[in-house]
């Protein structure tokens, strides 16, 4: 009960957050000077980006604790947000080449963060795969937690591929030093976008665990029904 | 403003999409627990 009533705030907070965020994104915000109002996009594509590394951040955890207790609510934790951290990257896959277009005048470059970002997305899509195709339950969740701990190398790599390399993409505006910097109305419209965007993970989120919940509810369900039939058989 | 509509849009349907498909998985479950719960 406590559960739902906790669901319920978090969708009533997102919708709030989500409709500021986006009066503020296109009546407050103000329009950037050499890209126009194509540089928008921003408000959604940190968020998703930065998101997708929290999701993958949880995975780590998640799956770190499951090697060390073999807890399945641990594994069944680290795919729900592996499956949002997925989406959410997609999303930013899709949604930076509709801004690179019109910006770049191409779609795609092969620089170390686009390039980077497209291995991430690769790694936790293996993670996603690998968990359909092994059939032993216990294999399967040793085996994505390995690669839930050891794909987790590649966030930071994304995070700093524009501090340590020469890049296509922009160089930070947030956080990167001299010279870099948002007009103010611009970072606070980022910050609430950055909060809608969470309360949005952690909505997905939610309900993807629920679905885990209630299939290992299932699963014990079928097994205690299996045992009782066994034992009727037997007597 | 075409580019940016069409950024919206692509993570609208996404996320509704992605949402709308976590609905009948939980739906058949919820059943499957109900029908496993019922005394036999």
């Amino acid at each position: 009960m406590a559960r739902r009533k906790i669901a319920i705030f978090v969708d009533a907070l997102l919708v709030v957050t989500m409709a500021v965020a986006m009066a503020m994104v296109f009546f407050y915000a103000p329009i950037e000077s050499e890209m126009g109002i194509v540089q928008k996009i921003f408000y959604v594509h940190v968020p998703l980006a930065w998101n997708a590394f929290l999701g993958f951040a949880m995975v780590f955890f998640f799956s770190f604790r499951y090697l060390a207790t073999r807890d399945h609510k641990w594994d069944a934790r680290a795919q729900s947000a592996a499956e949002v951290g997925v989406l959410f990257t997609t999303l930013v896959l899709i949604t930076g080449p509709i801004w690179a277009k019109p910006v770049w005048g191409i779609w795609w470059t092969w620089d170390a963060r686009l390039t980077l970002t497209l291995v991430l997305w690769l790694i936790y899509m293996g993670y996603l795969m690998l968990r359909r195709y092994v059939e032993s339950p216990e294999r399967r969740a040793v085996l994505a937690a390995v690669v839930g701990v050891t794909g987790f190398i590649d966030v930071p790599l994304v995070y700093f591929a524009i501090r340590w390399w020469r890049t296509q993409h922009p160089q930070p505006v947030i956080a990167g030093g001299e010279g870099s910097g948002l007009d103010p109305r611009m970072s606070a419209t980022l910050w609430v976008c950055v909060a809608a965007f969470t309360l949005l993970f952690f909505a997905l989120y939610g309900r993807r665990l629920e679905i885990e919940a209630l299939r290992a509810q299932a699963e014990a369900l079928r097994d205690d029904a299996d045992a009782a039939q066994a034992q009727g058989a037997r007597s | 403003m075409t580019w940016l509509i069409a950024a919206y849009a692509v993570v609208v349907v996404a996320v509704v999409g992605y949402g709308a498909s976590l609905r009948p998985k939980r739906r058949a479950l919820a059943e499957e627990i109900e029908q496993l719960k019922r005394p036999r």
